[in-house]
This record gives structure tokens, sequence and C-alpha cells, in this order.
């Protein structure tokens, strides 16, 4: 099995600018099976000479029968390309775009609750999938190779990172996740953690969280009732002075718990070996799966 | 995007949200006529983009037109510094006069975004015009959340809850349900990122009133509002938080740094902030540069950083996604060249183009180290700010 994508992945991709098509490139030549391109007035050619493109995501996945999205539209689109994928019937919807506002957001999450569709991001890098060589979304695949860990991360670069120092010290990966920085996202940390305790792929497990929110310890309390599998978490923003960008009643919706100290605590009362920067997640792992 | 107080209560006066009447003045004379013109006694209060103002000097009582006159003199053009503001404060330019109330009971009333619910929530306490995180952390208990829906906004039936939870006088929970049912269409209507009525007020003669607004609107969603931009005041932020704005990168100045940092990513550029710290080479600022940068911001991100004059060295790590290392390369020997920088940097790169960027940077005229990853690069900052010391 694969995680969070089907393992027949055929990917559509929304929205093909000059950033879309640059990474889309990357994801074609990385091996992902890309059937179909959305864009508007390019009906009639190819992206790539591989996929054809269409005007709308409905003709799309009825010509290609495409089962996984991808978008790179500009975020004052995003709210309209994510329900268009999820009203044609796309199973798992990758949003990368950056700066949607929070109230779309908000009405993509509650439509969604009611919608077989899975939406990951948006503002996230998206995942990746070493073995069958799927990559949806922009992690760089030149670092990424096969193997047991899986990745999940709240930041882009940070994902990168992670694998980096993965790779570095041999240990490979199954499947790297980013669900993204905004506040209001699809898949979450317990989501992730879930599927990559019942992927037989996975041995063991990198968590890297941020400052703010209380994502960290839903994480922590998940991985305390339901996680088997060895977890190297580390937060970053732990020097952070406080009050920045937390605004004043912002503060107020999660108190104490948005303290990097306060996830570091839940995630080591968890079981996880907590590592104090995204620099030691290599050696921790090693030391752990060694 | 922070607005003042004043602007705000123009806001709050649209949506039907009561407020004492007041007069913005820009110097002493117009403060004097202002309160000549409310009656006396006024309070004075500086109009700035920080809260803690109060205990900060900020807000004054004046029995007489010519004491609200000399108030506002002393106020207007000196800085407020809080615990929000960095030592540097913020300049007065404007104090807003308002007639001075009979305040009889302080509630708190705000309006913010619950990540967790994917809403906007309503939070309300009896225990106003104090510090709310100080209330959440002592008597979380005394905290009304009520959260709003996406699509049928806020219920006048979850409006009256609120009124009826915070025990006003009986005679108030209609007036009370529709200030808060306005407030919380207000923060949809405008997609706000805060409203805040701190404290909402219970006058002696039984008035219920917004004392003090708070109003911020969320940047990403500002394209719907253009009318909004306005209401911007680019003076309430440091000279490199303001360029910075201009060109959409995320840039906050850090005190007591050296390190002038540009990381492509928030949490990179977090943990970046971490290490660099640890290994005691303190950044001076914390930048995201972004995604899909061209090359035109990095030109800006660099010339940001290199305006900061605690900088003594600058720290590119790069791993670059949508990014190109190649580009943020060229970006920044184009904008060194042109300011005639010779600040040190120290350069991280990794990922998409990684190794034409590092060439670019190595075979420039620039005084570049390379390194070979996050935890390499803070020990050659240290290192290196030890001899420039």
């Amino acid at each position: 099995m694969t995680v969070l994508i089907p393992e027949d992945t055929r990917l559509l991709v929304q929205g093909l600018g000059r950033d879309g098509s640059f990474q889309t490139q990357r994801v074609v030549e990385y091996g992902t099976n890309m059937v179909a391109a959305v864009h508007p007035n390019r009906a009639g050619t190819t992206f790539m000479d591989t996929a054809p493109y269409f005007d709308t995501v409905q003709q799309a996945v009825h010509e290609t029968k495409a089962n996984v999205g991808l978008i790179f539209v500009p975020a004052p689109f995003a709210m309209d390309a994510i329900l268009e994928q999820a009203d044609a019937g796309i199973a798992v919807i990758v949003c990368i775009s950056e700066g949607v506002p929070v109230q779309d957001m908000m009405k993509v999450k509650a439509r969604l609750s009611d919608s077989s569709s899975r939406l990951l991001g948006p503002n996230c890098p998206g995942l990746i999938h070493p073995r069958t060589r799927n990559k949806i979304g922009i992690i760089p695949g030149a670092f990424v190779s096969e193997g047991n860990i899986g990745v999940v991360s709240r930041s882009g670069t940070l994902t990168y990172e992670a694998v980096a120092q993965l790779g570095s010290k041999k240990l490979g990966q199954s499947t790297c996740v980013g669900i993204g920085g905004d506040p209001i996202h699809g898949t979450s940390f317990t989501d992730v953690l879930s599927e990559f305790q019942d992927d037989r792929e996975t041995e063991a497990i990198v968590l890297i969280g941020e400052i703010g929110g209380t994502r960290e310890q839903q994480a922590a309390q998940f991985i305390k009732d339901h996680v088997t599998k060895p977890v190297v978490a580390t937060i970053a923003g732990q020097t952070a002075p406080p009050g920045k960008r937390m605004g004043h009643a912002g503060a107020i919706v999660t108190g104490v718990a948005a303290q990097a100290s306060e996830k570091n605590k839940a995630l080591e009362q968890a079981g996880a070996t907590v590592v104090e920067s995204p620099a030691y997640i290599g050696d921790a792992m090693a030391s752990i799966i060694a | 995007m922070d607005i003042h107080e004043y602007q705000a209560k123009d806001i709050f006066a649209r949506y039907g949200i009561p407020a004492l009447p007041g007069k913005v003045a820009e110097t002493a004379g117009q403060a004097e006529l202002a309160a000549t013109e409310l009656g006396t006694p006024v309070v004075v209060k500086a109009q700035v983009h920080a809260g803690g103002r109060g205990k900060a000097g900020g807000v004054k009582l004046a029995d007489s037109p010519s004491e609200a006159g000399r108030i506002a003199g002393d106020m207007l053009g000196s800085t407020i510094v809080t615990h929000q503001t960095g030592p540097a404060g913020v300049p007065v330019e404007k104090v807003l006069i308002t007639p001075a109330a009979d305040i009889a009971h302080e509630f708190y009333l705000s309006i913010v975004v619950d990540g967790d619910v994917g809403a906007p929530v309503v939070i309300a306490t009896r225990e106003g015009g104090i510090d709310i995180e100080q209330v959440a952390q002592d008597n979380p208990d005394a905290i009304i959340r009520t959260p709003g829906d996406p699509f049928l906004g806020l219920l006048p039936y979850k409006a009256r809850d609120i009124a009826l939870a915070l025990q006003l006088p009986q005679n108030l929970t209609r007036s009370a349900t529709a200030l808060i049912s306005n407030a919380y269409r207000l923060f949809t209507e405008n997609d706000c990122s805060l409203v805040e009525i701190n404290p909402l007020i219970v006058t002696e003669q039984g008035d219920l009133l917004a004392l003090d607004a708070k109003v911020a609107f969320e940047e990403d969603a500002l394209f719907r509002h253009p009318e909004l931009a306005d209401l911007r005041d680019p003076n309430q932020m440091n000279p490199q938080e303001r360029a910075a704005s201009e060109y959409g990168l995320a840039y906050v100045k850090l005190d007591g740094g050296r390190v002038g940092c540009m990381v492509n990513g928030a949490g990179l550029a977090m943990a970046t902030m971490d290490i660099t710290k640890w290994a005691g080479a303190a950044p001076a600022n914390f930048l995201d540069i972004g995604g899909s940068a061209d090359q035109e911001r990095i030109e800006q991100a660099f010339r940001i950083v290199v305006s900061d004059d605690d900088v003594d060295i600058i720290l590119v790590n790069l791993f670059a996604g949508i990014a190109r290392s190649d580009i943020v390369a060229q970006g920044i020997i184009k904008a060194a060249t042109e300011l005639g920088v010779h600040t040190p940097i120290v350069a991280a790169m990794r990922g998409t183009n990684a190794e034409a960027g590092s060439k670019l940077l190595r075979e420039s005229h620039l005084d570049v180290t390379p390194a070979p990853d996050l935890s390499g690069a803070a020990q050659i900052l240290r290192d290196k700010l030890a001899l420039i010391q």
C-alpha cells in the first residue's frame, strides 16, 4: 500500500503558469503518472507531450480517470480549484498555493467534511513516494531515496532538511508528507501518523512541528494511544520572541500550549525521541534504527 | 494589517457598534480645541499599533482643555515602548481625544480565527480591561468561547447566549446581542484577523460602549478589499519591516543579534534562528524570502537585511524546492554589487539548482564562505563572529 495516495496514481495538475509549469516538469521527470492538465485556453494541446490539456476538471476526470489532483493556481483562486476537484470526484487533492485567505479555507474545510475527497495543504510541499516514483508536489526528488522512514512536517523546507539528514545516514524514506503551515488545512499530523502506523513500508517516523496552535499536542496524544513505531520529533521556533506574530488575542486561543517547550514536553511524554533542532534528526534516527 | 483605534472606531460606527464620540488631533492646539468641543474631562489616547500603551503612558486623563493640549503636546512626536514594540518603540503622530466615561463594569470581547475549529470564534469574559492572556492563564473558566459557522455566521441565539453569559443588566441583553452580531459581521465581511473590544463597558448611566477598538485585517485577503489599503500606516513599522511588507517578505527584527538571515521557508527560517542562537551567533532578524522568490525580491531582501546596522555577517540558508538557488545567488550578487556592500556571507545552498547557485557565489567578488548544512553554517558563523569582534 501507499500512504495517502492510491497505488495506481493518475495525476491531474491544475494551474500551469510559470512556477506551476516549472514544478510540474519536475513531477513528470520524477516518474509520476500525469494524465491531465487543466488551464484556461489550452484545450487541444498537451503538457510536455504527455498530458492533454482540458478546460475543466470535470472533463479531465471524465476523459482520463484522474484520481489525484495537484493545484498551483494563484491563492485567490485556490478555493474554487479545490472544490472543483472535489466535485469532480478527485480522491486526493494536494494544494501547493500559498496565501489562501483563511475564510476561504474555512468554507473549503466545511464542504470537504461531507465529501469523500481528502485535501493536503494548502501552503504545503505535497508528498513524495520514492518506491512508486510518485511526486505530488515540489519536494526535490534528488534528495529522496527509497526506504522505511516516514516523514511528516508542517514546513516545506524542513521536510527537505529532514530528508537530507536521513539521506546522509543512508536512511531512505517510505513517504514524505508536508501538511502545510496554514492555520486551517486539510490532512493533519494525526491523519498521516495513522497512515504511517498502518503502512507496512514504514518502520519509523520523523515528525517536524512548529510553534503556534496545538496540533503537535494532538499528534502527541495520538502517538501515545496508537503509534507503536519509533518517532523522532522536533519543534522549530524554540527561540522565537513571545508576542511576535501571535497577536494579542491570537495568543489566548492556545495559551501556553503554543510554546515549543509545551509541545516538546507532550511529545516526550508520548514516547517520542525529541531533538532540539531539525539538524539532529539524522543522528537521532540512526541511533534508534541501528 | 493593523490599523489605529480611531480608524477601527470609524468602522465600528458603520457596523452600529456604539463608542464614545472622538476627535483626532495631530497638534497640541487641535487637541485643546477637541477637548473644548467634547467637554472635559477627556482622555488623550496615543494612536499606535501596539498593545500595552496604557502602561507605557499612552493613555492619560485631562481635566481641562489646556491640560489636554499639554498632554497631547508631550505625546505627539514621542515614541511609545511596550512589550509588543521592541526597544525602538513606535512613533506617536496622532492622538484620539474622547470624553472620559463613568465605568460601572468592564468586559472583554474579541473575535479571532480558531484553526482547530475551522471558524471564527467569539471570546468573551466579564473580566475585561486587563491583560486577556493573564485571565486565560489564571482563570480559564471565566472565558466564554463561542465558534461561528463559515456559512451561517454567528446565529442570533449564539450571540444572545454570549450576552447572557456575560451577566449584563437585563435591559442590555438585546443591545449586547446586536453588538456581538455586528462585530462578528464586521470580522467576516472584511476578512479580519482580529476584532477586539477591551474594554467593552457598561457606564454608570447604563450605556453599553466600546471604550477601545482594535481591528486587524488578514494580509492574504486584502485583494478583496482595496478600499482598506488607505488605512495602512507604514510609519508604525520599523524601516526594515516596512520595506519587507512592500515586497511581501516575512521579516521580523530580532533584538540583540548580529547575523542577518536570509532563509527560504518559515520553518527553515525558524530552525535557522534556533540553531544559530544556540551556537552563540544570535540572529538579527527572521526573514523568509518565500517560495517562488524572483530575482527582484531577493535583491530587496538582501537590501533589507544589510540596511540593519546590527548586521555584521549574513547567513544565506537555502533549501530550494520552488525557489531556485541560481536566481537567489544572482539577486544577492546584483544587490551587493550595486550597494557596494562587503559584509561577509556564509551560504548554505541545497535543493533546486544548488550547485549552480553556489558556483555563482563562489566565483563572484563577494566574501562568501560556503557551508555544508544548517549545523555547519552555525559553527562557521560563531568562528567568524569571534574574529569580527
